[in-house]
C-alpha cells in the first residue's frame, strides 16, 4: 500500500473538507410529519398504491411508538430529545422532470460530486465502478446503467425500481428489515424518499463495483434513504457506499435502512466508508447516524460480508447484521469505528445462526480519541437447528489520550450444543514506548499515531476494495487530527 | 569540532537523580564503549541522547554537530542523524517491516529536502541490507518486531541503522539476549558501518561484545558518573576486577 505520509499530513492539516454547501434551488415540503406528509411524498414519487399503503402502515406503527416514547434508549449514547416535527422530510434539487442523460443534470450538482472526488460523467469514471448519487432525498444520477443492463443487472434509484420493477420491490421490500422492526426503521419506511436498488440475476457476477454516494445538502432536513440489494442464485456483487454532509451547527438526522438478500450460492459484499459531518471540536453540530442494516443469507452456501469504516457523524447507532438461514451460509462483519472530539458511536453486529453449518466472523476495531466514546455491541445467536454453527469474534479497542472511553457489550446465546464459539477481546492504549520508537526513527508524532492506528486497523482494511482502503487510511488520519498534544 | 560534546550532564527520572555530571567528547570516526553495572545510568544516557521526553535534564548541555541537542525533539534528533538501537525494540502490529523502514527513511530524506524513495527503489536497498544482517526475506512484510525472536529484534535494529546511515549511533545493550552466532552477525553489521564520518556509542554490560566490536575508548559509568576512561584494554581489565573503583 503506497500511502504517502505527505498526503496524509496535508490532509491532516485540513478541517472537514467536505463541509461546503451547494447553492441550488431545492424543492422541499414544510417541516413536520403526518399522514398527509406521507401522502405528499408518495404522490411526488408517483408511487403505486401498495407503496403508499406500506408507508402509511409504517407511519402508524412509528407514531404509536413515538407516543409511547419507545425511541430506543439502550444504546450507550447521549443526545437531547429529537423533535420529529421540526424536520423536513422531503427535499430535492429542482430539475427537469426527466433526465435523458447526465448532461441534463444541474451543473452545480455535477460540480459538487466532482469536488467530492466522485465524477459522474461516465467517460471520466474510474473503470470498474458504477455510481448512484443520492443528493438530499433523491437519486440524481446513476452511471453505467446501460452496460449493466446488458447483463440483466438492475442498478437504479429506489424510485425507479418502484416504478419499473414493482414485482421485485414488492417481493423483497421489508423482507429482511420489516417496517415494524424498530423505531428508526419504521420512521424510514414511512418517509424514505430514495436510495439505491440492485438486482443481480441468476448466475451473474457483477463485473464492476457498484457504489452509492450519499450527500446531505439542505439544512434542517433529514435523510432517509433505503437500499435493497438482491443477489439471485449463484450471483455475486460488491457494493460500496460513501457519505458526506456540509458543516452545520444544528444536528441532522440520518435514518437509513439497508436490506440485502442472498439466495442460493449468492454472495454480497457491502463496504461503507461513513464520513458524515462529525460536529466541531466542541461537539456542536454533526449528523445523527441511526441506521438499520441487515442481510439475509436466505439460500444455501450464500455469503454476506459487511465492512465498515465509521469516522464521521456526531452519533453512530448501527449494527449491520446477518441472518444465516441457508445451510452452510457465511456472515462476516469487519468494522473500524473511530470517535474523536465529542463523537459517540454504539456499533456492532448481530449474527443469527439458523441453518446448519453456518459460520460467522466478527472483527471489530474501535478507536477512541479526545472525548470520544466508542461502544461495541454485538450479538451472536445460535438457534436450536443450527447444527455445527461456528462463530469467531475479535473485538479490540485502542485508546488515545485519557479522556475518551471504550466499552464492549458482547451478547452470546447458544441453543445448540454442537456450536463452536471463540471470543477474543483486547483494550490497549497507544503506548509512549511505541510513539518514542517511531519518533526516534524520524516520524512526526502525528504520523506515528497514524501509523499505529493504521496497523491496528489492518485486519479490516484489507477487506476493503483497494481504492477504498487508501481512502479509509487517509480518512483516519484526518479524523485523528489534534488527537496528540 | 567534535561530533558530540556532553558537558556536566545531570538527569532526573521521577525526581531521582540518575546522571550526576557526565562529561564526554566523541569525535566522528570513533567508537566509544560505556560500561557499568546495572542501574549505573547507561540506558538513561542513551535515552537522553535520543531525546526521550520522560527524562528531565536539570543541568549541563549536549552539543551535537554544532547544535544544541537538548533543544531538539526526538524526531528532529533522529533526522539530524542520531540513532538509538533499542535494548527492547517495540512491536508495531499491522505495520510491515519494509513499509515502516521506508517511511522512516523518507521522513529523514524529506527533512533534508531530498525526494522520497518509492517502493521500487527502496526494495533493492532493503534486500542488500537484509543480506548484510543475514536476515530472512520473510521479515520484509512481517509486522515490525512482532513475533521476532530476541536475536531477530536486535538484528532488525542494526538493519535500520544500516538503512538510515546515522552520524551518531547509540547501541543500547545490543548484545543482551544474543547467542554467539547472532552476536557475530550483529557485530559484523556494526563493523561494516564503522566509518570516518560516523561515531558510535556502545552501551554494554559485558566485555564479550567488545571482542567483536573493538572500541577506541572505554568509559566506566558507576552511580551516574564516569569513574574511569581508557583504551580497549580497560574492558579486559574490568572483566577481571569488576566495576569496583580501584582505591
Amino acid at each position: 500500500m503506497s500511502t504517502n505520509l505527505d498526503t496524509i499530513r496535508d490532509l491532516a492539516e485540513r478541517e472537514y473538507k467536505w463541509g461546503f454547501i451547494t447553492d441550488i434551488e431545492e424543492e422541499r415540503i414544510p417541516k413536520g410529519l403526518s399522514e398527509d406528509v406521507i401522502r405528499i411524498i408518495s404522490a411526488k414519487k408517483q408511487e403505486p398504491e401498495f407503496m403508499l399503503e406500506w408507508r402509511l402502515k409504517a407511519y402508524r406503527h412509528w407514531a404509536s411508538l413515538e407516543k409511547s416514547q419507545a425511541e430506543p434508549k439502550w444504546a450507550n449514547v447521549k443526545y437531547p430529545a429529537i423533535d420529529y416535527q421540526n424536520i423536513v422530510y422531503y427535499s430535492a434539487p429542482k430539475q427537469k422532470p426527466k433526465l435523458e442523460s447526465l448532461d441534463q443534470l444541474d451543473p452545480e450538482i455535477l460540480r459538487t460530486y466532482e469536488k467530492l472526488g466522485i465524477p459522474l460523467t461516465e467517460q471520466k469514471m474510474l473503470a470498474g465502478v458504477a455510481v448512484d448519487a443520492v443528493f438530499d432525498s433523491v437519486s440524481v444520477a446513476t452511471t453505467f446503467k446501460g452496460k449493466l443492463a446488458e447483463l440483466g443487472i438492475i442498478f437504479c434509484s429506489f424510485s425507479e425500481a418502484v416504478r419499473n420493477h414493482p414485482e421485485l420491490v414488492k417481493k423483497y421490500l421489508g423482507s429482511v428489515v420489516p417496517a415494524s422492526d424498530n423505531f428508526f426503521a419504521a420512521l424510514n419506511a414511512a418517509v424514505f424518499s430514495d436510495g439505491s436498488f440492485v438486482y443481480v440475476p441468476k448466475g451473474v457476477r457483477c463485473p464492476m463495483e457498484l457504489s452509492t454516494y450519499f450527500r446531505i445538502n439542505a439544512a434542517e432536513t433529514g435523510q432517509f434513504e433505503r437500499t435493497l440489494i438482491v443477489a439471485d442464485d449463484g450471483a455475486s456483487v460488491s457494493y460500496l457506499e460513501g457519505c458526506t454532509a456540509p458543516i452545520r451547527d444544528e444536528n441532522q438526522l440520518h435514518a437509513a435502512v439497508v436490506e440485502l438478500v442472498a439466495l442460493d450460492n449468492a454472495q454480497i459484499k457491502y463496504s461503507t466508508v461513513q464520513n458524515w459531518y462529525p460536529g466541531d471540536k466542541q461537539g456542536k453540530g454533526g449528523i445523527y447516524n441511526f441506521v438499520t442494516k441487515r442481510g439475509k443469507c436466505a439460500g444455501v452456501n450464500s455469503k454476506i460480508s459487511w465492512t465498515q469504516v465509521e469516522t464521521g457523524s456526531a452519533i453512530t447507532w448501527k449494527y449491520p447484521s446477518c441472518i444465516l438461514q441457508g445451510d452452510n451460509s457465511v456472515g462476516e462483519f469487519y468494522s473500524v469505528a473511530l470517535t474523536n472530539n465529542y463523537q459517540q458511536a454504539d456499533t456492532g453486529t448481530k449474527m443469527i445462526h439458523i441453518g446448519k453449518n453456518t459460520r460467522s466472523t466478527i472483527v471489530s476495531k474501535g478507536i477512541s480519541a479526545g472525548h470520544g466514546q466508542n461502544t461495541y455491541r454485538g450479538q451472536v445467536k445460535i438457534l436450536k437447528g443450527a447444527q455445527g454453527a461456528r462463530n469467531y469474534t475479535q473485538c479490540d479497542s485502542l485508546l488515545i489520550g485519557d479522556k475518551c472511553g471504550a466499552h464492549t457489550f458482547p451478547y452470546i446465546e447458544v441453543r445448540n450444543s454442537s456450536a463452536r464459539m471463540e471470543h477474543e477481546a483486547s483494550t490497549s492504549k497507544i503506548g509512549e514506548d511505541q510513539m518514542f520508537y517511531l519518533r526516534q526513527r524520524g516520524l512526526k508524532a502525528e504520523d506515528a499515531v497514524s501509523m499505529i492506528v493504521n496497523g491496528f486497523c489492518k485486519r479490516v482494511f484489507r477487506e476493503l476494495p483497494m481504492e477504498f482502503a487508501v481512502e479509509a487510511q487517509k480518512l483516519l488520519s484526518v479524523s485523528l487530527e489534534g488527537s496528540v498534544g | 569540532m567534535s561530533l558530540l560534546e556532553i558537558k556536566n550532564l545531570h538527569v532526573k527520572v521521577d525526581n531521582h537523580e540518575i546522571l550526576k555530571g557526565i562529561d564526554l567528547t566523541v569525535n566522528a570516526g570513533e567508537v566509544h564503549s560505556i560500561m557499568g553495572p546495572n542501574g549505573s545510568g547507561k540506558s538513561t544516557l542513551a535515552q537522553v541522547l535520543a531525546r526521550r521526553e520522560a527524562y528531565d535534564v536539570t543541568e549541563g548541555q549536549i552539543i551535537y554537530n554544532g547544535k544544541d541537542l537538548l533543544e531538539m525533539k526526538a524526531e528532529d534528533a533522529a533526522c539530524e542523524g542520531v540513532f538509538l538501537a533499542f535494548q527492547y525494540p517495540v512491536e508495531i502490529p499491522g505495520i510491515g517491516n519494509a513499509y515502516f523502514m521506508r517511511s522512516a527513511l523518507n521522513a529523514v530524506r524529506k527533512y533534508h529536502g531530498l525526494d522520497e524513495m518509492d517502493a521500487m527503489d527502496f526494495l533493492p536497498l532493503f534486500r542488500e541490507k537484509l543480506k548484510l544482517l543475514e536476515m530472512d526475506e520473510k521479515l520484509l512484510n512481517r509486522s515490525v518486531n512482532e513475533g521476532f525472536s530476541g536475536g531477530e529484534k536486535k538484528r532488525n535494529e542494526i538493519l535500520q541503522m544500516a538503512l538510515l546511515e546515522p552520524k551518531l549511533a547509540v547501541l543500547d545493550e545490543t548484545d543482551s539476549g544474543l547467542d554467539i552466532d547472532a552476536l557475530r552477525i550483529v557485530a559484523k553489521g556494526v563493523n561494516t558501518l564503522r566509518s570516518p564520518d560516523r561515531a558510535m556509542i556502545v552501551v554494554t554490560h559485558y566485555q564479550r561484545l567488545l571482542n567483536y566490536i573493538v572500541p577506541d575508548f572505554v568509559h566506566v559509568l558507576v552511580n551516574g558518573r564516569i569513574v574511569r576512561s581508557g583504551g580497549p584494554e580497560l574492558a579486559l581489565q574490568l572483566e577481571e576486577t569488576g566495576y569496583a573503583v580501584p582505591a
